[in-house]
């Protein structure tokens, strides 16, 4: 017994200090870095240090009478027989409900708290959960790009999460996330998906996505920096790899950043390797799937179906759902074969690219800043 | 199951509640499937008017037609309810004709189900069209099947009378069925008023 | 069997001749004894067990260290969805039910369940559903969606994976549900006289609230795969988004019966503790009444807190405010249990054999578990927590670290009464501090790494995120676990190589199982006892003074189930007879299975073999 107790307490003790001092990892519920995530954290310190005192009042008697009552050679064998006591019973069901009444109080007023929609200068984004990556849609602002979350610092930013934009199996789904962005900047036509659930722990706790339902989530970063978040809701075989960054930007930067995105797409010049990886992708399969603002293909504009928009691929620092920096290397890795390096992709290449055809893509890809 | 008496019963030894054990198991297997039903019937609730496309209840529902059948449903309560008095009385044959009775009238209620579930699918609901299609056959078919296995039950029971196994003394097994039979016409009554009767709006 | 059978049967009626053998493969198929079928049901959990274990390891040697390379994602998803499911469905339920099975009759002084074919048939369909699961490794690739098989995921991944689980899931159901109704009724009907419900053993009544439990929460998961089954093989819409289907159905219906279900697991571990307990600190247990009817509350508000497991699903602040407070409130109930535990050992006389270090192990350990939970009832917290490993931890503290404690506690303390040998004590205390180690150590960094940001359900992580550590903790943790696991079947092998010398009442115990000689004779009991009390046995062999204090009752009195045997070797008794029918209608149910997932015509083959089955049983007499 007493090495068991000894351990459990320790354990409890260990997670405490592990956690104050376990590095900075940016995904780390422990440590909010805005009021929202700020909010979860106040609510549950207080609750884990009750359960922490009841932990050691129940283990310490449980030691306590181990060793107390412990069988002796020469003590008599017929302990007490204590059938029970209406009065202690009674107490030890009251005493933690009185404790679970004030736990109850702050907890729903923090639920409510949670779930406001706030108001003033609030930024709105959709995110739309895909297998797997993450699309994430700026309606005001007209922009669409992936596994990357702009954010202005200090403000709330109000997320409408989604699992399907439009084109839902042909039918409207009732989603407030359509219609996406207006002309210009065209959201993806998604196919079936699944349930994910989009989570920043530093920032917010986490909300499903669920096809058919808009759910929302209100984060908000105190200071710049970058984030990480995570899909926590098991979505298929790459469940493990679709993660994605929050980037906190000082208003000037978000503004900054907002302008380029929201440029078109510059074709390369004539007759360089970048332009002839153009016309493969306008020409070839690339467009079933992933649209580039600026270009188009008959007079009409791209429209992505279910692939992330590549109109600022090299603005961003991953893809694959966040897990891969982008590089030359990796892109042509990508491109060799997507099933290889992810499981289950959606991105199905048939029939394969020639090497030339990837040097080129690869080559126009990097222009797309 | 029904049939899977314990030896202390055929040797009438008391139980513990003075309940025999067969009936208390069809009573408790009765409240699980009422959750069983209970599940499937909000699910249909859940559903009611959610479909995108036709055809709706409206399009397709023959209220008169389904009531008739679930009046003949309803009435194989009562040929149950003879044949169980019969065969308390010791009267065998005439339990026989009762019983038969009540299948009789359960395979009425099933045929017209099957009727009705083939008119509807050619004015076009199948099981894949839409939400209604999806819940209305899905309900409707587990009580069908609830039925069917009730008319098999009644049916043994006609074959077991012959081998002696059904007597007046032994008259629990018609009892048990009986039981169960009156449970299906109940749910009918219910899935009867939730799908037919009450008006779904689209 | 067939020597307490009415001497000069015959054999006659049915297709099959009845079956007669007493001894070797054929007298267990056929068998309809409820210690035989609960030494079925256990041998069955303890090989899924196995199984179920090495998935664990193969699982943490991946995540081990980040970037791990030893399961591909799919054979992850794979092993970790099989995992959960065979844990669940095929470890705990059945050794549950294995005690369930062994001990009922037992406990409560009756000679069998009250359908010992039915039992006979709920034993193999178990079987047989598992055995079906597994097949699918063989069969095109395993359940992979997770044991709750969250819609649409489920039904629109290409491949049979989730067919054998909603199948292979109906199957287990339709096993448990009959097991379910007919253990009620033998607790409900079958007490020996005297033995009203508040004398029954607190384990009896855990028994009876989970066959409660089981009975009307089964119903509502059948509905939820019957119509996943459909939505996959014949085109329904009921979680399809795209027709205006909610897969949030699909979550209700499922933790619909997943919460009762959890309750399901623990509350016989709680009774098994609520036996041992107080037989090894010579007390009663204090607050019988209390401790029964919080067992029984549990088992109400199990069916209110349902959405707990959803607070990150969208159902909006009254949802998510009211299921919070209803999982605090099943706080209570559960908390008085663990009061009334210390209180039993509060001056006693505690005497540390191996089950009742499984016991307090379990009592040590559930705290945690208990008290992680009711963080998670901290709704905004959840949303933190939920779908992390600080949930992994707190499930496997509780139905690990709780659960399979008193389970192993159990087996400890019934072994010498089922197979009539003791298990060795010193080997056995190695075991339990080896299995407490490892299951802290395994479990609960797990608190931290979920807390630090790591999702559940993942086949790898980065090294950028800093879990290596705790990982790799975690890991050596569970093979600590399998150590202690290793030992446990070392000393139940061993055991079976010493002589049936273990003695009726091995530890000075309480309730009436200990009255008749170890092993039972297969009809139990010479003679049905008579009832006076709560702990009939005890009160036989002491009595108490007005101060409380115990006095041994002079001999003669004396309950030594020795004396007994000058009453006869039980002649006369009529019992069940063995039958075929049983096994042969649980065998039409794979077939059916697989007849859903590949040829129709299997289906119908299947059907024709379980009616078969059913109709050679209902014209078989019970017993001839």
């Amino acid at each position: 017994m007493r090495r068991i107790t000894r351990l459990a307490p320790g354990v409890g003790a260990l997670a405490v200090v592990a956690a104050a001092c376990a590095p900075n990892n940016h995904q780390d519920s422990l440590n909010p870095q805005g009021p929202y995530a700020q909010k979860i954290d106040t609510l549950f310190t207080p609750v884990f240090w009750i359960a922490a005192a009841i932990f050691f009042i129940v283990e310490g008697m449980l030691v306590l009478f181990a060793i107390r009552y412990r069988h002796r050679k020469g003590r008599p064998q017929t302990p007490p027989q204590i059938h029970g006591n209406s009065r202690l019973e009674i107490g030890w069901t009251i005493l933690p409900a009185l404790i679970l009444v004030g736990v109850a109080i702050p907890t729903v007023s923090t639920i409510y708290d949670l779930a406001r929609t706030p108001t003033g200068n609030v930024l709105n984004v959709n995110v739309v959960g895909h297998q797997w990556w993450w699309e994430v849609d700026y309606p005001d602002q007209q922009i669409v790009t992936a596994n990357e979350l702009h954010i202005p610092v200090g403000e709330p930013v109000y997320v409408s999460l989604c699992a399907a934009g439009v084109g839902y199996g042909g039918v409207p789904a009732p989603n407030e996330c359509q219609p996406g962005p207006p002309k210009g900047a065209p959201p993806s036509a998604v196919g079936d998906d699944v349930i994910h659930s989009f989570w920043v722990p530093e920032l917010a706790g986490k909300q499903d996505v669920v096809p058919g339902r808009t759910n929302h989530l209100v984060l908000q970063a105190d200071r710049p920096g970058t984030y990480t978040g995570q899909c926590a809701e098991f979505c298929g075989l790459s469940h493990a790899y679709m993660r994605f960054k929050v980037v906190a930007q000082t208003r000037e930067d978000f503004d900054a950043w907002v302008r380029a995105q929201q440029a078109d797409a510059v074709a390369p010049p004539a007759g360089s390797l970048a332009a002839t990886g153009m016309n493969d992708f306008l020409n070839g399969q690339c467009i079933a799937c992933h649209a580039i603002r600026g270009l188009q293909v008959n007079g009409q504009p791209l429209t992505a179906n279910g692939g992330p928009n590549l109109t600022h691929l090299m603005s961003r620092s991953c893809f694959r759902g966040c897990t891969m920096p982008i590089t030359r290397a990796n892109l042509e890795a990508w491109l060799r074969d997507p099933q290889a390096v992810e499981a289950g992709s959606w991105m199905q290449l048939n029939p394969k690219l020639s090497q030339d055809q990837i040097d080129a893509l690869v080559a126009f890809l990097m222009t797309l800043r | 199951m029904e049939t899977a008496q314990h030896i202390y019963e055929s040797e009438h030894e008391a139980t513990s509640t003075g309940l025999p054990n067969a009936k208390l198991a069809m009573w408790v297997f009765l409240a699980s499937d009422c959750l069983l039903f209970g599940a499937l019937i909000t699910t249909y609730v859940l559903y009611r008017g959610a479909s995108l496309v036709g055809p709706y209840p409206k399009d397709v529902f023959d209220i008169p037609y389904t009531s008739v059948s679930s009046f003949v449903l309803l009435a194989s309560s009562l040929t149950m309810v003879l044949a169980l008095a019969a065969v308390q009385r010791g009267d065998l044959a005439r339990m026989r004709v009762w019983l038969l009775a009540t299948a009789l009238l359960g395979m009425t209620f099933v045929g017209g189900q099957v009727y009705e579930f083939t008119t509807f699918y050619r004015e076009g609901l199948k099981l894949s069209t839409n939400l209604f299609g999806t819940t209305f056959y899905v309900l409707t078919g587990f009580h069908g099947t609830h039925v069917a296995i009730g008319i098999l039950m009644l049916l043994s029971l006609v074959a077991m009378s012959f081998t002696g196994k059904i007597t007046q003394r032994e008259s629990m097994t018609v009892e048990l069925v009986g039981l169960y039979w009156h449970f299906v016409d109940i749910v009918w009554i219910v899935i009867f008023t939730v799908v037919y009767l009450i008006p779904t709006g689209k | 069997m067939a020597s307490v059978s009415v001497p000069g049967e015959t054999v006659r009626g049915g297709l099959l001749r009845r079956p007669r053998s007493t001894a070797g493969f054929w007298s267990w198929v056929t068998t309809v004894d409820h210690k035989r079928i609960g030494i079925l049901y256990g041998a069955t959990a303890f090989f899924f067990f196995l199984v179920g274990g090495v998935e664990a390891l193969f699982i943490r040697l991946q995540l081990a260290q980040p970037d791990g390379k030893i399961l591909s994602p799919s054979t992850y998803n794979e092993f970790f969805t099989m995992h959960g499911l065979t844990m669940i469905f095929l470890v705990v339920m059945p050794l549950s039910a294995a005690f369930f099975n062994y001990l009922i009759p037992l406990m409560i002084g009756a000679r069998d369940v009250a359908f010992p074919r039915l039992n006979a048939f709920s034993c193999w369909l178990f079987l047989f559903a598992g055995l079906f699961i597994y097949s699918s490794f063989a069969l095109g690739g395993a359940p992979n969606g997770g044991w709750f098989g969250y819609a649409p995921l489920s039904t629109v991944e290409p491949g049979n994976n989730m067919l054998f689980y909603s199948t292979g899931l109906l199957m287990a159901g339709i096993a448990s549900t009959v097991s379910a109704v007919n253990l009620a009724v033998t607790i409900i009907n079958m007490r020996a006289p005297g033995m009203t419900m508040f004398r029954m053993p607190v384990f009896i009544w855990m028994a009876l609230v989970v066959q409660f439990l089981l009975a009307f929460s089964l119903p509502i998961i059948t509905v939820g795969l019957f119509e996943s089954l459909f939505d996959r093989r014949f085109g329904t819409h009921f979680f399809d988004p795209a027709a205006g289907g909610d897969p949030v159905l699909w979550q209700h219906l499922f933790w619909l019966f997943g919460h009762p279900e959890v309750y399901i697991l623990i509350l016989p571990a709680m009774g098994i503790v609520s036996e041992i307990l107080p037989v090894f600190a010579r007390k009663p247990l204090f607050g019988y009444q209390f401790v029964v009817f919080s067992g029984i509350a549990i088992g109400f508000i199990g069916f209110g807190v349902w959405a707990h497991h959803m607070f990150a699903t969208g159902l909006g602040p009254v949802a998510n405010t009211a299921f919070g407070i209803s999982t605090m409130i099943i706080a209570i109930p559960t908390g008085v249990k663990i009061f009334n535990w210390l209180g039993t050992i509060w001056r006693g006389d505690l005497r540390f054999t191996t089950p009742m270090l499984f016991a307090l192990g379990f009592i040590a350990q559930f705290v945690v578990g208990g008290l992680s939970g009711v963080t998670h009832a901290v709704v905004p917290a959840d949303y933190q927590q939920t779908d992390t490993y600080y949930i992994v931890a707190h499930f496997h503290y509780v139905l690990f670290a709780g659960a399979i404690f008193g389970l192993f506690g159990g087996m400890y303390y019934w072994w010498p009464k089922i197979f009539g040998r003791m298990l060795n004590e010193r080997v056995g205390k190695v075991q339990f501090w080896i299995m407490a180690v490892g299951a802290n150590l395994t479990f609960g960094p797990m608190h931290i790494l979920g807390l630090e940001g790591m999702p559940r359900r993942i086949q790898t992580y980065t090294p950028a995120l800093g879990l290596g550590v705790w990982n790799l903790v975690v890991t050596i943790g569970a093979f600590t676990i399998a150590v202690s696991v290793l030992i446990f079947i070392g000393n139940a092998v061993a055991s079976f190589r010493r002589p049936k010398d273990a003695p009726a009442d091995p530890w000075d115990a309480r309730t009436l199982e200990w009255t008749v000689p170890s092993p039972p004779p297969p009809h139990n009991f010479d003679e049905i006892p008579v009832v006076h009390a709560l702990d009939d046995f005890w009160h036989r062999k002491y009595a108490e003074t007005e101060e409380g204090t115990l006095v041994p009752v002079p001999a003669g009195g004396s309950g030594d189930p020795r004396s007994d045997d000058a009453h006869g070797s039980g002649h006369g008794i009529h019992l069940p007879s063995p039958s075929y029918y049983p096994v042969i209608a649980a065998l039409g149910f794979p077939l059916i299975g697989y007849g859903v997932i590949f040829h129709w015509w299997m289906a119908v083959a299947g059907a024709v073999v379980v009616l078969a089955g059913l109709y050679g049983w209902a014209f078989e007499p019970a017993a001839e």
